[in-house]
Parts: structure tokens; sequence; C-alpha cells
């Protein structure tokens, strides 16, 4: 059961309702007040289809709610009604989120804030539907952002700072939120749905000012264009991708003012890092087990802390190198594999190795692969990759290798 | 240490395989002395689009290295020889927006080559090729354009007159018995088309042309934008709506300021304005909206703006009110319902000396009627298959009710 422990204290204009992962992202799309989303069915991204569905047929929404026929309709629907104006959604799954890669690929350089929702999956074959993280990641180049999330609070939370960021005049990129399959798409938990009012006061409206596809604004988007120009828009692209951090920390600053909580570091959070010798690193749902086993190893006497990453793009580069130079090793968690890279490693530990390469000190980093297909990440994988994050600290060496755990051998 | 570095202007689609063969041709015949070569297309450079100015280039050196050295480069910035297949080229080129009109000479070197297939005196010519700080030759051979492109190849021996009149400007590079050598090797060639290359060899006529010779206008250019200077997004915004031309009469629509596109053409309507109904088909029919509104309600073709498609022509319902006439016969882009204005007389007499020229109103570009292809070749190879006059000038006329 992937239940937040830390019972949230209720504020007094905030419900506490028993929710899961895509339905807080549904309360957070009804919220921000979406105009127009778009479904196709996919497990398990389609349970917050099914949310967004009942809160319409209730009246609590008003949206276009159109089914497609496919994923690859269903971004290139959501992505022209953003361009006419329209705050939209979408989302997907595994091998869904792959057929819409041609619209996904278009949706950066024509600056459409669209906010998805990956309910994370493996990929075919075989067909799968737990999680792992390479379906998300497909974009990781792109000019997509984004992050992965862990509770159903943070789902909410981060819904309302997705359109708030992924809007912003400076940025004008879509945001994807990934969320991990069953364990928390599926997940109910004691979440704070905050009253519509302070919402308004947090996310203002969707205005794409001069970029409005509108007859009062004749524009063409998207032209054929020659050499002259691509690499002109791509820079323009990486600048959005560079504003973003900024617009990224203001949000999150505004968030706490607006509603009294949140994150004061929008980019990871550290749990039990302060003194840490080793520092795991992980994104999504696989900080439970990593948290519970923290707390077992403390006792034991051992110093670790975990740093959970909320967002992969735009990368917190400095700030995380800034944290995990402090520890004596550093051991990466990846729910993900990328194949023939360097060391074999997964997606975030070649990143961190990549981000690492400047830092005046580098602490000896592990590799570990884990948990891929919805495989339960247990107390005794995560003491494994510990135990072996020491042995690296005292010889202050990498080992060069990527292990993966939990796999049978 | 040498090379020679070859581009070979001609139109988007109607001549793109005519431009490849000569291209390929100019480095297997150099291949003959030992020399390497490459021979490419830039399609960046050339949209191969129906009519619109290309280029392909070709560049043979003593050396691999000499070779690697003038490759290096998107497309070479300055050319030995500047080969152009279609005359109405000379009045420069633009392919892409904001590229700005190129003249013909812009790349090539001083005292190199400007290489033309044309029918027009040297005169005529320099009237349209714009002057260049530099002295130059110029080159003729007596052909007019060649239509061998993606649908079909006129083989009219263009492409083995162009090597063999290479073989007269840069004998360093490729001898006559190489040319020729090339030419029966390779899959298109012929006894025939050998003899045609050693006539073209014999026949090539050259002058040279001073520093004050030429076209005097200056090119219109563009700076190209900033990356922080673009909008974002990928959008560009729509031209705005155009004014009324005088008192409040007529329409002249606004248009794309970065790409007037006329190089495209190589036929330009002319227009009677004594005839014309006012029943508005050419301008609702234009793909170019090049029709400006005057204010007695005629439509006056604006030649910045005209891509010489000639559906004004095939829609007009009256006889002779608009005929196509070809590019070369017209020395600046000036209205005509001006000039009409002005002096109706005068213009009448200008009008019917444009529109019965049986030569210039014939279509330079395609095949229009059954049994052309044929007809032309049956003509003089060695003149580029010239002199089809029968049955084109006014080819719709037959459907005109008016």
């Amino acid at each position: 059961m992937a239940v937040d422990t830390k019972a949230a204290p209720a504020a007094s204009d905030e419900k506490e309702l028993l929710i899961s992962g895509s339905e807080a992202v549904a309360e957070g799309l009804t919220l921000a007040d979406i105009d127009v989303v778009t479904g196709y069915p996919i497990r398990p991204y389609d349970t917050v289809i099914q949310a967004i569905a009942k809160k319409i047929a209730n009246g609590q929404l008003v949206a276009e709610y159109i089914v497609a026929e496919g994923e690859h309709s269903q971004f290139e629907i959501v992505k022209h009604a953003s361009t006419v104006g329209a705050r939209v959604f979408c989302g997907s799954s595994g091998v869904g989120w792959a057929y819409a890669m041609e619209c996904l690929v278009v949706t950066p350089p024509l600056r459409v804030p669209m906010v998805c929702l990956v309910g994370n999956r493996a990929l075919d074959d075989p067909g799968a539907f737990g999680v792992e993280h390479n379906d998300a990641l497909f974009v990781r180049d792109l000019g997509w952002m984004l992050c992965w999330i862990d509770t159903s609070q943070e789902a909410i939370d981060t819904t309302l700072i997705a359109y708030r960021v992924a809007e912003d005049r400076r940025v004008l990129l879509p945001l994807a939120i990934s969320a991990d399959g069953a364990f928390l798409t599926h997940s109910q938990a004691l979440t704070l749905v905050p009253p519509k009012e302070k919402v308004d006061r947090f996310l203002p409206r969707y205005d794409r000012g001069e970029l409005l596809l509108h007859p009062d604004n004749p524009i063409t988007v998207a032209p054929q264009a020659n050499e002259d120009w691509v690499i002109e828009i791509r820079r323009q692209n990486d600048e959005a991708m560079k504003r973003a951090v900024g617009v990224i920390e203001e949000a999150y600053a505004d968030f706490r003012r607006v509603f009294g909580r949140g994150p004061e570091n929008p980019w990871f959070e550290e749990y039990m890092t302060e003194d840490a010798e080793v520092i795991l690193v992980g994104m999504g749902t696989i900080s439970l087990p990593m948290k519970v086993g923290i707390r077992n190893m403390r006792q034991q006497g051992k110093k670790v802390g975990l740093v959970r990453l909320r967002w992969f793009r735009p990368f917190p580069t400095e700030k995380l190198v800034a944290v995990l130079s402090k520890a004596k090793a550093v051991g990466v968690v990846d729910r993900d594999y990328s194949f023939g890279s360097p060391f074999h490693s997964g997606v975030v530990a070649n990143e961190i190795r990549a981000a690492m390469y400047n830092a005046d000190k580098r602490p000896p980093l592990l590799s570990f692969i884990c948990g891929l297909g919805g495989r339960e990440v247990t107390l005794a994988d995560v003491d494994k990759a510990t135990d072996m994050c020491f042995a690296a600290a005292q010889s202050g060496k990498s080992d060069a290798k990527t292990h993966w755990l939990g796999v049978r051998e | 240490m040498a090379a020679l570095i070859c581009e070979v202007v001609y139109r988007g689609i109607f001549q793109k395989n005519l431009a490849a063969r000569i291209a390929r041709g100019i480095v297997l015949s150099a291949r003959k002395s030992g020399r390497w070569g490459i021979a490419f297309g830039r399609y960046g450079d050339s949209p191969q689009r129906n009519g619109i100015p290309a280029k392909d280039f070709a560049i043979v050196a003593d050396s691999k290295e000499e070779l690697e050295q003038n490759m290096a480069r998107y497309e070479p910035k300055h050319v030995d020889v500047t080969i152009c297949v279609d005359d109405t080229l000379s009045k420069g080129v633009e392919s892409w927006a904001w590229y700005g009109l190129q003249p013909i000479n812009r790349l090539t070197v001083p005292n190199g080559t400007v290489l033309m297939t044309s029918l027009q005196s040297f005169d005529e010519l320099l009237s349209d090729i714009h002057k260049k700080d530099a002295p130059y030759k110029l080159s003729l051979i007596r052909a007019k354009a060649s239509f061998s492109g993606l649908w079909v190849y006129k083989e009219d021996h263009t492409e083995v007159r162009i090597l063999g009149a290479l073989a007269k400007i840069a004998p360093a590079f490729l001898t006559l018995d190489a040319v020729c050598q090339a030419i029966s090797e390779s899959e298109w060639g012929s006894d025939l088309k050998v003899a045609s290359a050693r006539k073209a060899f014999d026949r090539i006529e050259t002058r040279d042309v001073k520093i004050t010779e030429g076209n005097t206008e200056i090119p219109y250019s563009y700076e190209m934008p900033k990356w922080w200077e673009m909008r974002e997004g990928v959008t560009i915004p729509a031209i705005p709506i155009g004014k009324p031309k005088e008192g409040g009469q007529g329409y002249v629509p606004e248009r794309n300021p970065y790409f007037k596109k006329y190089t495209t053409r190589t036929m330009r309507p002319v227009i009677d304005f004594d005839t014309c109904v006012k029943c508005n088909l050419c301008w609702i029919s234009c793909p170019d909206s090049c029709f400006d509104v005057m204010p007695d309600a005629t439509f006056d073709a604006n030649m910045e703006a005209c891509c010489g498609c000639g559906v004004c022509e095939a829609v007009c319902p009256v006889e002779n009110c608009i005929t196509m006439v070809n590019e070369s016969v017209f020395s600046d882009n000036a209205s005509q319902w001006e000039m009409w204005r002005k002096d109706k007389g005068v213009y009448k007499t200008w009008l019917i000396d444009k529109i019965s020229n049986k030569k210039a109103t014939a279509r330079s570009h395609g095949f229009r009627f059954r049994g052309q292809y044929e007809e032309e070749l049956k003509q003089d190879l060695d003149s580029g298959g010239v002199e089809i006059i029968a049955g084109i000038p006014g080819e719709n006329a037959q459907h005109k009710t008016v």
C-alpha cells in the first residue's frame, strides 16, 4: 500500500478526501477549470479520464470532453485547442504515449503549454501494466518539462503548479506529470483539496498573447522552414526551458504563500540527508520503501538519506550537485533502463553522473536498476543497495557497474 | 593544386534531372584525367517546386584533400563557372523567403564565366543580368530552356552541349576528349550526343563583360533576424489587409515583404484593359493574389507578386484579353495598367507587339499538346530544338466565349 504515512493536518478551508493520485489530478483539473480534455483509455492513465468524466457528469466541471480514436489524435486535438487559447489536459501511458510521439515532438516548438499525466507503465513487449519510467522519458530531450510525483497530495498540488508554470509567458512549454502506475494512480490516500478562491489567487488565466490563433490575430503556425531558421527555433526552446527554472521556483514560493503548505525546494525532496554519509536517489513512489528502509538502517546507526527527484526537466543540476557532493557515496536507483548507455545504467544515474562531472567533490556513484514492470522494491533491495554504497564510501571508488536489484538470478 | 567549382542554376522540378546530369557529367569527365570530384544538390537552397530557382554544384580538384577543403561548407561561396540552363533566370534568383534577389553572376569569381543556354543576344541578356564589381565572361550556347525534370527528360542534348562548352571554358580540367569519353560511357550517352558536345565546343560564343555593363538595379536584400528577434512558437503574422488604390477605389492587397517570388516566373500575363469585362475570374483564381483591383474595376497583375502560372489566361473568358508572354521580352516589373492609363494608343501598340510575338508566346516550360515532344525533337537537335510555335499561342482561345 502506497499511502502517505504523514497525516496532513486539515486546514480549515481545505476539504480532506480519500482519493487516488489520478482522482487528485482530476480534482486539480477541476480547480484549474480546464477547457478541453481528450481521452483515449489505457491503463493506468484511464483512471484520470474516468474521474474527469465524473466531474463533468456531476456538473462540477464544464469542459469539452473529446473521445479520440487514439493517442495520436488525442494529443493533436489538445495541441490545437491550446493554440486557440483553451486550457487543456491530456495524457497516456506506456505504448499509448509512444503512439502519440509525433504530436509530442511538435508540441514544444509550437510553445503549447499542454499539461499531461503520464501514468507510468512498462513498454510492450511483453504486454505489461506495471510501472517503468521509460515512457515519459521518451520526451526528455525535446522541450517537455517532466516531473515525478509521489503522493495524491503532490498530485493535486503539482497539477495546479503545472498550469501556472507551463502557461507562463516566459515558458509556454508542455509539461508531463508522471505518476507511477498502480502505486499512485490506483492508491487512495487522504488528500487536502483547496477551495476555488485560493486557486484563483494562485493560477491566472491562460493568455498566449500574440501567439493566440484567433480571427482577430491572424497568424500562421508551424510553416515549413529551411536551415536558415531551425537552429534559431531550437535556441528559443532552449531559452524557454532555461527560463522555466526561475518560473518554477516562483510558482512554488507563491503556492506556499497562497495555500500555506508545499515544499520549500521545488526540485527534490530531501529525507534525512543532513548528516547522511550515503544518499540514495530515486523518482516517484520508490521513495516509500526507501524511506522505510532508511529509518530501519538509521536505527542500526547507518547514516543514510534519500533525495527524491521531483523535477527531471528542467534538471536541477546545481542544487542536486550541492547536496550529493556532501555525501561519501551516492546510490541512484532507476526505475527505467537505457540499454547500451554508459555503464549500462538507467537514465537518472547517467544524468547525475553528467551533472557531477564538473563538481569539485565527486563521491563514488553506484547505479541500480530496480522495480521494473511494477516489481516491488523491497526493503531488502534498499538494504543491499545501501550496503554496497557504504562499501564504496569506504573504498572511495565507484564500481563502474550497474546493479540490478530484485531480479531472479 | 587546383580546383574547378561549378554551379548549375535551374528551375525546380522542370530541370532538376538536367542539372543533376550536368553536375555528374562534370565530375565524370574530370575523372578521366584522374581528378577527384563531387556533384551535389542542396535542397535547402533548391526547394524543388515548379519553376523555383534552384542549384546543383560540381567540384573537381587535383587531390582528395583539396576537394574536402572546398566541400567543408554548406555550398560554394564562389564558383568558377555559373551554368544557367534557363535564360529567364538572368534576372536573378530568389529561392526562399528572406534570401532577397541574388544576381545570376553573384557567385561567379572575377574573370570567371557565366554559361547560359539562350536565344537572346548578349546585349539583351546584359540588360537583365546585374552589374558585377569584377569583370567576367558571358558564354552562350544557342538553345532554349530545356525541360528535363521530374516528369519527362527531353533528350534535346542540352546536357552534352553544356559539357562540350565547358571543355572550351575550362580545358585544364575537362578536355573535350575526356568529356566525349564520359558521355559515351554514361547510360544516357550515344554517338550522336558525343557529336553534339563537339559541335557545342566549336560553337560556344563568349564575350567579356566589363564592370560597367549590366542591369543597374540594386537587388533587394534582407537581414535575417536573430533568434531572440524572431516570434516564438514557430508563428508568423498574417499579411495585413490591403488598401484601396485611389480615392477609395480599387484594392491593393498587402504582400509578403520578404518573399517576392517573381523569379519563379518564366512567362507573364499581358492584359488588354480595353477588352476586360471585369468578371473577376483572374482575380479570384490567381493562387498568389497577384492582381491589384484598379479604380476602374479592371485587374492589373502585379509583377512583383506574379509567379507566371497562367491560370488567369486560362480562366479569362475574353479572347486575347490575358496572354502569357515569355519573360525574356520584358525588362522591368512596371505596372501595365499605369502604362495603359498614361497613353492607351501606345499601350495598344506595345500589347500587340508582345502578344503577337509567336516565339515569346510559345510555352517555354512543359508540353502543352500531344506530340509536342516528338515535334520539338524533329528540329535541329544541336540547336536545342527551337522554334516550336504551332498550336501554342492563345491555347485556350477555342474555349473563350466573349
